[in-house]
């Protein structure tokens, strides 16, 4: 008796069952990021042409897009700082700068200790006292041998991130003294003098 | 004329039939079992890359946040796969030299995108959208399991119909606050009525609904 037969059918006939699925699973259009024979990159998610100024975005306030004023580093905010916006840009620098910089600023991110050429702590006169449009220029630009971070941080949170950043300096250069009575007390209780 | 089928012909035939319903009640749920099955949902199979990229090294190894590279998570639908710059930024330093990085230095050098693998691609008929669920407290850990211990990445749940549908039904049990949305390690209380106290607590405050009609992702 032969029932491999039977049984080997029955199997194929399942598995091709199973595979017609797929036909309506991928259908003619093409999803995002999705291979395409039809441009010479292969790219289904097109490049903007060089040059294109998409609906809303013409980005004419100098101040908050370029973090320059008459040519000059921003020495302001382009809008105010309130406890929300140092909140989301606390998130966002330990999404996008602490492997690097460090929780602190410091420059000690995990991604230097396997090797990363080494930042500046954050913590430095010069960068204590350089402006907020330097900052953000750093961000938008790149500097040195760090890339820009254009692409994934969008306008506002560039900004949320540097007032997060001026509150780290202040964290690490605030003298006891001018701390409020009861953190003061606080800071004693654990040692610090 | 005699009879031309003996009389236990009578049993044999209802015997036939017996076995022809079992047989595609079997064959039946034989494809449905199969179509759930690993081999066919690909679920927990690593899928190999271009280049060996490791969430376990990058995450659990160095802290790196999921949304330093799919950034777009939580304003888009489309969770976003790095492009070769997110790479550079470390990498113009780091691992410079090796062989097992050329596709990713050549990719930056001649502008042409690598040829990532997807992993999770639900068909072309559903409708799905990342920043909507993450929004409400859905973490990715719920959703993609702990990426952070993948060497290479896989599926962890089949993505089928059933699975949206299982939290749909009752999405509360499965929420985390928002801050602890890309976080591998959180756990809900582990005190049942605390656990419940919180999902309803969450399920209030961001206004989760059971969204169960079909045309929720069919549309
Ligand atoms: C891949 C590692 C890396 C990441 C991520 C990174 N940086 Fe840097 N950063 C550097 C290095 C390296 C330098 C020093 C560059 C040089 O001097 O060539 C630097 C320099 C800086 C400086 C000092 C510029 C100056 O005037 O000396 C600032 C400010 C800065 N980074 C801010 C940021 C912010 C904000 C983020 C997050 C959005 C960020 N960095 C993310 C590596 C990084
Ligand atoms: C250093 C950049 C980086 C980080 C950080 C990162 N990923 Fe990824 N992720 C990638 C790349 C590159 C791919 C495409 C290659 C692959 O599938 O492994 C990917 C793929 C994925 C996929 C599968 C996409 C598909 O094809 O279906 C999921 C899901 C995912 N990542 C989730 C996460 C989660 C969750 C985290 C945070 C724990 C995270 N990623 C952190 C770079 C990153
Ligand atoms: C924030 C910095 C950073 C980014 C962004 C980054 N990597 Fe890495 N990557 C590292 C570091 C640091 C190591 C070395 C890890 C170690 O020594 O343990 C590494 C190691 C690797 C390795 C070596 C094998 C391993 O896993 O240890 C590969 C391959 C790799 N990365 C691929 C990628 C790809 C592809 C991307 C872009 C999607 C990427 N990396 C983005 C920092 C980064
Ligand atoms: C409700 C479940 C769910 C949650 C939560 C979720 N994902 Fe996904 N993810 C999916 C599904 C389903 C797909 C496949 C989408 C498709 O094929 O269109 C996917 C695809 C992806 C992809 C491939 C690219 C894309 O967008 O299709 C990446 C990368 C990814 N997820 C990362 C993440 C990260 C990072 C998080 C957390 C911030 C996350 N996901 C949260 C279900 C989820
Ligand atoms: C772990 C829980 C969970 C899983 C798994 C899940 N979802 Fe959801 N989904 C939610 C929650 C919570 C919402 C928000 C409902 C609301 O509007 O309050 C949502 C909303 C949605 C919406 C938007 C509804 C609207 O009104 O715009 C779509 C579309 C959707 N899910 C598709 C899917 C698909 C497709 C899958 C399976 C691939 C899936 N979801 C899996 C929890 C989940
Ligand atoms: C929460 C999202 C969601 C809702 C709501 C939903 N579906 Fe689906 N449906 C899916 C997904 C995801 C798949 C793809 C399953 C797969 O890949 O195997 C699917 C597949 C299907 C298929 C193809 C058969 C199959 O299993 O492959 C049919 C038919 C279908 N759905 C009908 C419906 C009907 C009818 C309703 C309303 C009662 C409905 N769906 C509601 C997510 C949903």
């Amino acid at each position: 008796m032969n029932r491999t037969i039977p049984a080997a059918l029955a199997g194929l006939a399942l598995l091709a069952a199973m595979g017609c699925r797929q036909d309506m699973h991928d259908g003619p259009y093409l999803e995002r990021l999705e291979k395409s024979t039809f441009f010479e990159d292969g790219r289904a998610s097109r490049p903007p042409v060089p040059g294109t100024v998409a609906d809303g975005e013409l980005h004419a306030d100098e101040h908050l897009y370029t973090g320059y004023v008459d040519g000059e580093p921003a020495t302001t905010f382009p809008f105010a700082v309130t406890r929300e916006v140092v909140e989301r840009g606390r998130t966002r620098f330990e999404i996008f700068c602490r492997p690097c910089h460090g929780s602190l600023g410091d420059g000690y991110g995990t991604v230097v200790r396997r090797g990363f050429q080494q930042p500046p702590s954050y913590h430095i006169d010069r960068l204590r006292n350089a402006p907020p449009g330097h900052f953000y220029n750093v961000i938008a630009n790149g500097y040195g041998r760090m890339y820009s971070f254009n692409d994934r941080i969008q306008t506002e949170d560039r900004w949320a991130i540097v007032a997060y950043i001026r509150a780290l300096q202040l964290s690490q250069s605030t003298p006891l003294g001018d701390l409020p009575e009861g953190v003061v007390a606080e800071l004693r209780a654990e040692g610090i003098q | 004329m005699p009879q031309f089928f003996p009389k236990s012909a009578n049993m044999l035939a209802l015997l036939t039939l017996a076995i022809v319903a079992l047989g595609a009640g079997g064959g039946l749920s034989a494809l449905l079992i199969t179509s759930r099955s690993p081999y066919n949902t690909q679920q927990g199979m690593p899928i190999g890359q271009p280049v060996p990229f490791s969430h376990k090294h990058h995450t659990t190894g160095l802290g790196i946040d999921c949304r330093h590279c799919h950034y777009s998570v939580e304003v888009s639908g489309f969770a976003a796969i790095p492009p070769t710059k997110t790479c550079m930024t470390c990498h113009s330093q780091i691992w410079n030299e090796a062989p097992m990085l050329e596709p990713v230095r050549e990719s930056f050098r001649t502008d042409e995108s690598i040829d990532w693998v997807r992993v999770h691609d639900l068909p072309d008929y559903v409708y799905f959208n990342h920043s909507i669920h993450v929004n409400k407290g859905v973490g990715c850990a719920t959703c993609h399991g702990q990426v952070n211990e993948m060497p290479l990445m896989w599926k962890a749940n089949t993505l089928q119909m059933q699975w949206c549908m299982d939290c749909h039904w009752n999405p509360e049990v499965n929420l985390r606050p928002r801050d602890q949305i890309t976080n591998m390690d959180w756990q809900p209380p582990a005190d049942a009525e605390a656990r419940q106290a919180l999902a309803t607590q969450l399920a209030e405050e961001y206004d989760v609904q059971s969204k169960v009609s079909c045309s929720v992702c069919h549309r």
